[in-house]
């Protein structure tokens, strides 16, 4: 296999006396989709905390080999750095749009270094200079492009905070594509979906990994979306990494299992689980 | 009549200068959620900065008023908007992320400071300029009382509303403007988003102490005077003034100040003018019983 797109070693994060990360070691590939499991409270979002620049870990090392910049450590970036120079890009459990902006502002926020440069500092742009008109009128048509791709372009007028729910969710999507990731970190994005959205995001995370090679970590609870649509999944149990492989491979996991269902001691049937856990 | 129409006429002025300031005021509220209370003398420090100006103009023996005053007005915003970066960036920035109480307790600090450093660098005393620019219209007589709108009048309102448009136009339409209104909503997506909010709220803070340099000036030409301590009660309107209008919202700041202006004005006219301030305050505490969010802000849900 080549090498990862980003790798994780010995990552620990501790709060006072909770170690919330222990000792994690993971990769990420391009053009893979891996999943993050764990029941509540096994360190999940507290990786992508570490991973986007939210939390200095304690210890431990996280590299992303970036095709142009070369090796850049997360651990050491910015929060908006790492979007802007690493190109990672993170949703959250709740959906955090700005809701007081329409749907395609939303979009174009998300491309203002192109903007920024062009309009140089604001300037270019309060004179309506012909570079920033073209760097806008080049923003609007990639927002077009994701809106459209998100079934969402008859929306892009409306005020985000408006939307139903699980079309803000789509949103968020499309907003984080806009700031054309290399690896898409998504928390939860089934989390309130209902069944047809779900597979339809199933299909949309699919083609994004497959067809564009875009590296995705995703964190969820959904089982029907992990076990579909991973290509490799990451079992955390408190903190730490309990088990790791290809779906088929964790369905079977005994401790997987045990850490989802409990210690099996009523001779319950351990079998598969294709729904979502109990939370 | 007459004396309602010049009372008019001097409300929409002064009210124009407070909506300058009270701009500031909303801004950074609205981004980082606190009172800058240092901004009055932001503005305090622009005003010494355009009598230095126009002392030396004149000692240089430039004598045409137009040019003097562009001068005059580009050295002070470029000169006040470097303090309102350099404010910002000591006393404020190393406390993002404490309580809510640390900047505020900094920025009264501020205040304090940067009326004794004017003090101590510039003199106590009551610092007049020659007029700059005298003269202006006699709009109509009734009674023997003559509306008069002065030139310096006419400045305050033209440029005010140049900025205002100016202003409106960079928050609605430009790439700065959206990244601000974005850091407005939700300052931990936009940062994730790649944008670097830290220097959005420097820009912030710079534009803000920009429009107040601009006010700073045109209340030197205005009334010719100025002391190291106009900040803190002209400060104090203009954050009336966005509270009036419902603190985070530009419009309403403009709103604002524009209507404390004009009650400023008709008080002082017919009714004990002693009690100016009085009544601005007491309308504050009234909007604020009646309605905490002001006349066009929005009342702040909770998510859950």
């Amino acid at each position: 296999m080549n090498a990862p797109l980003l790798r994780i070693e010995n990552l620990s994060m501790r709060f006072g006396g909770l170690t919330a990360i222990d000792d994690l070691s993971l990769d990420v590939h391009d053009a893979r989709i891996t999943a993050v499991i764990g029941p509540n409270g096994a360190g999940k979002t507290t990786l992508f905390n570490c991973l986007t620049g939210f939390y200095r870990p304690s210890s431990g090392r996280v590299s992303l080999a970036h095709p142009r910049r070369g090796l850049l450590q997360l651990e050491e970036l910015d929060s908006h750095q790492v979007a802007s120079r690493a190109q990672v890009v993170r949703t959250f459990q709740n959906v955090r749009l700005f809701p007081k902006m329409t749907v395609l502002e939303n979009l174009i926020v998300a491309q203002h270094q192109r903007l920024q440069q062009a309009s140089c500092f604001t300037l270019a742009g309060l004179f309506g200079l012909p570079a920033y008109r073209r760097a806008e009128a080049q923003a609007i048509a990639v927002a077009v492009d994701r809106l459209t791709r998100l079934k969402l372009i008859d929306r892009a007028d409306a005020v985000a905070g408006d939307l139903p729910y699980g079309m803000q969710r789509r949103v968020e999507i499309a907003r984080a594509l806009c700031v054309d990731p290399i690896l898409l970190c998504l928390d939860e994005p089934a989390a309130g979906l209902n069944p047809r959205e779900s597979a339809e995001l199933n299909a949309l995370l699919q083609s994004l990994s497959g067809e564009e090679g875009l590296a995705i970590l995703l964190i969820e609870h959904d089982m029907s979306v992990v076990m579909n649509v991973s290509d490799h999944i990451c079992v955390l149990n408190y903190g730490c990494k309990i088990a790791e492989g290809t779906p088929e491979q964790m369905r079977s996991d005994a401790k997987v299992i045990k850490a989802y269902l409990g210690e099996d001691d009523e001779g319950e049937q351990p079998g598969e689980f294709s729904g979502a856990p109990s939370q | 009549m007459a004396l309602a129409l010049q009372q008019l006429i001097n409300g929409l002025t002064l009210g124009a200068v407070y909506g300058l300031i009270a701009i500031g005021y909303t801004m950074v509220y609205g981004i980082i959620g606190m009172i800058n209370f240092a901004h009055g003398d932001i503005y305090m420090v622009s005003a010494f900065i355009a009598v230095t100006g126009f002392t030396l103009l004149a000692a240089l023996g430039v004598s045409s008023v137009p040019l003097a005053l562009l001068v005059v007005l580009v050295v002070s915003v470029l000169f006040t908007s470097v303090y309102g970066w350099a404010v910002e960036r000591t006393a404020y920035r190393p406390l993002r992320g404490s309580t809510r109480l640390a900047p505020l307790i900094s920025a009264i600090g501020m205040s304090i400071f940067l009326q004794n450093m004017v003090q101590l660098t510039q003199g106590a005393r009551v610092k007049p300029i020659a007029p700059v620019l005298i003269g202006g219209f006699d709009l109509l007589t009734i009674d023997d009382f003559t509306v008069h709108l002065a030139y310096s009048q006419v400045l305050i309102i033209l440029v005010t509303v140049a900025l205002m448009l100016a202003f409106t136009f960079v928050i609605n339409r430009t790439s700065f403007g959206r990244q601000q209104r974005a850091c407005e909503q939700d300052r931990t997506m936009t940062a994730l988003l790649g944008i670097d909010v830290d220097r959005t709220i420097s820009f912030t803070f710079m534009l803000g102490a920009m429009l107040a340099a601009v006010a700073g000036v045109l209340v030197t030409v205005y009334y010719g005077v100025v002391d190291f301590y106009i900040g803190f009660v002209v400060g104090i309107k203009a954050f009336t003034a966005a509270v009036f209008g419902g603190i985070g919202s530009l419009p309403g700041a403009m709103l604002g100040a524009i209507l404390n202006g004009l009650i400023e004005a008709f008080w002082v006219a017919y009714l004990p003018p002693e009690y100016k301030d009085v009544a601005t305050f007491a309308i504050l505490i009234l909007v604020l019983m009646f309605r905490p969010s002001g006349l066009l802000g929005r009342p702040e849900v909770e998510k859950v």
